[in-house]
């Protein structure tokens, strides 16, 4: 733990240095700089332009005039409307020159709210690009001062094929993943702070900041968000013990089965299970909750073969619905678990199994006490990312039971919800897009900090090299 | 040495115990998947049956799939779905092989910074920024478009670099270095070097980015709502389901979910081998 924490110290020590060395810099390049390094600083690729770097001098210039019409027109009006998120309502506002009611267009606080973002990651792209324009002219500075000649374009296009090779191949990826990801995710996180629900929905209604209200009300504030965060929290956290440990033990065990010398077909065994998987969840979980319905063909066979009077509620009892998942989740994981195992079992040194049978171990202690161990030190990330992608499995509940049976008691939930469908949930089907985007920076935290801790006591137990 | 007959009585009532085991169990858990190649041949009508094995035996189930496009237009979904799957499968094969190699070879400094960013970012629940994506495609004007459906699968697909940069750590520096002093540039390494010894995963990437949009039904559902012509396979066959289609459509849904599933399925079998050792690969570096 201490050894975490005084990572995340160094962490931020680090960041904290980056951002004094950067305006050090900022300023040190404006004091010791010649009249191009000087110019660069208003007219973005002086320095480049000036010193025959034609292409990128027009670049800087380019991305600077466009940089600024922008602002000009749009950003500077979705920055000033980030603090209030929209003044206008929509809808009938007296007009006093004419005396007559006006039809009055609302701001959309949703459009505000995104823009300004989009506003706000532009201005720190274009603080960046400056600072590298600012630093590229006082490169080219010191070049000439050591008599040398700044890079020709051609010069720059080679190391953008080999030094910086990773700005050519990483510029593309970048940009999809800060439209695609990064983007949507600030514009949700920020979302969590505002009353973003039903009764506040754009273009209509206008919504506004309210701080951490949402995390109070879940917390402590509404008793049903309370009860149902702290229900789905409890259930989640089951759910994800029981899916992770369950599957990965069952999975080693029948990964063993297959693997004993005397099994013969041991392809054809392998390959029945690992059809499971390979066939699309939305097709084999979706047929698997028909097949579970009260009268669906299961409860049907049964009842006609005599075992059973009534028939089962599988999937609408909340205690049995809670075991079905988990017992239906078995047949999606443990072919999973037995596919990735199947090979490692196999590196276990075979001596430790020999000289454990001349000591007079049962075939039980042998698991606990050599295989268990073993697979348990090599797969611990493995199991981490189980553990963590349980916690976010969408999938096996959704289809299966899609959260019912229904209660009274809960939020927007059923019984077998997760928090993440109950996510889902709350954003498609009630629109309460601030409390989804709570629960979501909550998953994050939970999901951090278990992956957090886990790794950290996962690499103390590496460190001691017992099987070497 | 012989062994007393006692011995080996008790090994081969062992030998047939383990067979008999797991004849049982895979029958338990192959058991689903031939109820659904048996229902989607199924002649009778109707949503559920009693019994497992049809009384009567038909392709209808596949021809009305492909020839009564009136309600559920499932060739036109295919076609979607095979244009989507193609065109993310080349981006994002693109996009992760190249950031897997620059943060496996090569050495810059905002190498490890970026990849914790990208490990915090792939913390948060994918579906959190599932309307704002929504939101971001309808500002261009894409919304309800099948280019939509291609950027989301590929947008973010960079962030899954982890398996590819885990192959690409196990191919030898000293081959790279070696080309680096003959004068090769970073650009000629990846292309002439990595590129050919890694054949495994790419095949991988390529397999498992085409499958992607044969599988999603939640994205396609919030990007194209109610236009029905966008849809994809995983989508319609979804739709079949509802409350109201059930009853006379179920039969449709196994044959379509059989079509899909099928060389899904045998994809995934013949690639096992890669998958496994992708993930390991993966895990063993932390």
């Amino acid at each position: 733990m201490s050894n975490f924490l005084t990572k995340i110290k160094a962490t931020l020590a680090d960041v904290i240095n980056a951002v004094i060395a950067f305006f050090v810099n900022y300023i040190t390049f404006f004091v010791k700089g010649d009249y191009k390094t000087k110019l660069s600083y208003i007219v973005m690729g002086a320095g480049s332009f000036l010193n025959h770097q034609v292409v990128r001098g027009l670049a800087y210039l380019v991305f600077e005039i466009f940089f600024i019409t922008y602002m000009v027109n749009d950003g500077s009006y979705f920055l000033r409307m980030l603090s209030s998120l929209g003044l206008k309502k929509q809808g009938e506002v007296f007009d006093e020159a004419t005396g007559l009611y006006m039809v009055q267009r609302g701001d959309n606080s949703m459009l505000l709210l995104l823009f300004g973002v989009v506003a706000v990651v532009l201005w720190i792209a274009f603080i960046c690009i400056h600072y590298n324009n600012v630093k590229h002219a006082y490169k080219n500075q010191c070049l000439i001062a050591e008599g040398k000649r700044p890079e020709s374009f051609k010069e720059e296009c080679q190391a953008l094929l080999n030094e910086r090779f990773h700005i050519t191949i990483l510029t593309l990826p970048a940009i999809l993943t800060t439209l695609f990801t990064v983007l949507p995710l600030l514009f949700m996180i920020l979302m969590a702070f505002t009353n973003f629900d039903k009764n506040h929905q754009p273009p209509g209604n206008l919504f506004t900041w309210i701080g951490f209200t949402n995390f109070h009300q879940v917390f402590v504030g509404n008793p049903l968000w309370v009860n149902t965060f702290r229900k789905l929290f409890v259930w989640t956290m089951i759910w994800a013990f029981f899916a992770t440990f369950l599957n990965y033990i069952a999975g080693i065990v029948l990964a063993l089965i297959i693997n004993q010398k005397r099994v013969k077909l041991k392809k054809l065994w392998r390959t029945m299970f690992v059809i499971t998987i390979a066939v699309p969840q939305f097709v084999s979980l979706l047929l698997v909750s028909k097949f579970l319905l009260d009268e669906g063909p299961l409860n049907g066979l049964l009842l006609q073969l005599g075992v059973i009077k009534h028939y089962i509620p599988f999937l609408s009892n909340a205690l049995i619905a809670k075991i079905t998942v988990i017992v239906v989740n078995l047949w999606v994981g443990i072919p999973y678990t037995m596919l990735i195992c199947s090979g490692i079992l196999m590196n276990i040194p075979q001596n430790l199994y020999e000289a454990s049978l001349i000591d007079g171990a049962s075939p039980f202690k042998q698991f606990t006490k050599i295989t268990m161990p073993y697979m348990l030190q090599v797969t611990t990330p493995y199991l981490i990312t189980q553990f963590v992608g349980n916690i976010n499995n969408f999938n096996v509940i959704y289809l299966l039971t899609g959260g019912d049976p229904k209660t009274l008691g809960l939020y927007q939930a059923g019984e077998t919800d997760l928090l993440v469908t109950w996510l889902y949930k709350l954003t498609v089907s009630e629109k309460n897009y601030a409390l989804a985007s709570t629960i979501g920076i909550i998953i994050f935290i939970i999901t951090a900090v278990i992956s957090l801790v886990a790794y950290n006591n996962a690499k103390a137990v590496k460190e001691e090299d017992q099987f070497q | 040495m012989t062994k007393p007959s006692s011995v080996k009585k008790s090994r081969l009532l062992y030998d047939i115990f383990i067979h008999a085991f797991l004849l049982v169990l895979s029958v338990a858990w192959i058991l689903p998947v031939v109820w659904l190649v048996m229902q989607s041949f199924r002649e009778e009508k109707g949503a559920f049956i009693s019994y497992i094995v049809p009384k009567g035996w038909t392709v209808a189930n596949y021809v009305n799939l492909f020839t009564d496009t009136k309600l559920f237009n499932f060739p036109l979904w295919f076609l979607n779905t095979f244009i989507v799957a193609v065109f993310s499968c080349i981006i994002t094969t693109i996009l992760v092989l190249l950031t897997g190699y620059a943060f496996s070879r090569l050495r810059f400094k905002a190498r490890k910074p970026l990849m914790n960013v990208i490990l915090v970012l792939g913390m948060f629940p994918g579906f959190m920024s599932m309307i704002a994506i929504y939101h971001i495609l309808k500002a261009f004007g894409l919304t309800q478009t099948l280019l939509a459906l291609v950027l989301v699968y590929s947008g973010g697909a960079a962030m899954g670099y982890y398996i590819v940069k885990g192959f690409f750590d196990t191919v030898p520096r000293s081959i790279d270095e070696a080309a680096l002093v003959d004068g090769c540039t970073k650009n000629q390494v990846f292309w002439h070097i990595i590129l050919p010894m890694s054949k495994p995963v790419v095949i991988y990437t390529i397999l498992t980015s085409f499958i992607g949009p044969w599988v999603d039904f939640i994205f396609v559902s919030v990007i194209m709502k109610d236009a029905y012509n966008k849809y994809t396979v995983a989508l319609g066959l979804y739709q079949m389901l509802s409350r109201e289609n059930i009853y006379n459509y179920f039969t449709e849904f196994c044959a379509g979910a059989v079509i899909v599933a099928i060389p899904i399925t045998i994809l995934f079998i013949s690639m096992q081998k890669y998958y496994v050792g992708g993930v390991t690969a993966g895990g063993a570096k932390g």
